[in-house]
């Protein structure tokens, strides 16, 4: 973690990012995760489903929402335990354009060299993880 | 039907996973995680592991399909096909780099019949070849019911 971005403390908020998810990016996530659900890739299955079309890998989602916190960090060993709840899909259209989800995060509590992070990702206005917070171990 | 005699067992121990190299570079780059750590080996040597370092939530691609053989198993007794995800949690007791051989016990914690679905908790107990713990994964999925 550099020191140039200032003491972390309650309150400290990450650096916004925005994000665009497309197809190629869940077809590559797909093969690097090896989940190979269709969903993820096929609107006839997905909206088999009753889904609105394609929609991307929750644990994609979360591991976007992961780099966002590791990339503040600078280390993405930092971060020593992540969770989330999965509240609505990112819904991923088939253009050049592809989903657009914005990260935010805020420093919630720092206790024994340990910050909590609260994590808040955003589609189409509305959040799609609930309670997704992350531990980070600050450096020494 | 899930068989709710399988609560509060653990599974046979999983076969060895060997994290690969470029199984992490490979994920890096579909996250768009670009520390050094995760894919150059001098970089992540030069900060003290033994090879590249995996982003946090790599663990989840080695103890998913161990997970989905369980469910896909008929003597559970669960709709794999209907299945979503509902929530995932991830503890690193260390970090995990390229060359670990990791092993997962999954513990079916809990098992819940609400609003027409099925709730279950599963912990992924992840440790290396000496026993060690690396990693704690807790999955809850969700199935009509």
């Amino acid at each position: 973690m550099s020191v140039e971005k200032g003491p972390v403390e309650k309150g400290t908020e990450l650096p916004p990012l925005e994000l665009r998810v497309t197809r190629a990016d869940l077809v590559r996530y797909a093969g690097a995760s090896g989940d190979l659900n269709p969903i993820h890739w096929s609107d006839r299955v997905a909206t088999g489903v009753g889904l609105p079309g394609v929609i991307a890998h929750g644990m994609l989602t979360m591991a976007l929402a992961g780099r966002f916190v590791t990339d503040w960090a600078g280390d993405p060993t930092a971060v020593r335990s992540f969770g989330v709840r999965f509240t609505r899909p990112v819904v991923v259209p088939d253009d050049d354009e592809g989903a657009l989800v914005e990260l935010s995060g805020k420093v919630t509590d720092v206790a024994d060299g340990v910050a909590k992070v609260a994590v808040t990702a955003r589609f189409d206005g509305k959040t799609v993880l609930g309670r997704a917070v992350a531990e980070v171990v600050l450096p020494a | 039907m899930p068989d709710a005699s399988f609560v509060g067992m653990a599974l046979a121990p999983s076969a060895p996973y060997l994290v690969g190299r470029e199984k992490i570079r490979e994920f890096a780059l579909a996250i768009g995680e670009g520390a050094s750590v995760c894919t150059d080996v001098d970089a992540a040597r030069a900060a003290g592991h033994p090879d590249v370092v995996a982003p946090p939530t790599f663990a989840v691609t080695f103890t998913m399909p161990l997970i989905e053989g369980f469910l896909r198993d008929p003597a559970f007794g669960w709709d794999y096909s209907r299945m979503v995800h509902g929530d995932q949690s991830i503890v690193l007791h260390r970090p995990i780099h390229g060359g670990d051989e990791l092993v997962t016990v999954i513990h079916v914690e809990e098992l819940s019949t609400r609003g027409g679905s099925h709730l279950l908790t599963l912990r992924c107990e992840v440790a290396d070849s000496g026993g060690s713990p690396v990693a704690t994964t807790k999955a809850l999925l969700v199935t009509a019911a």
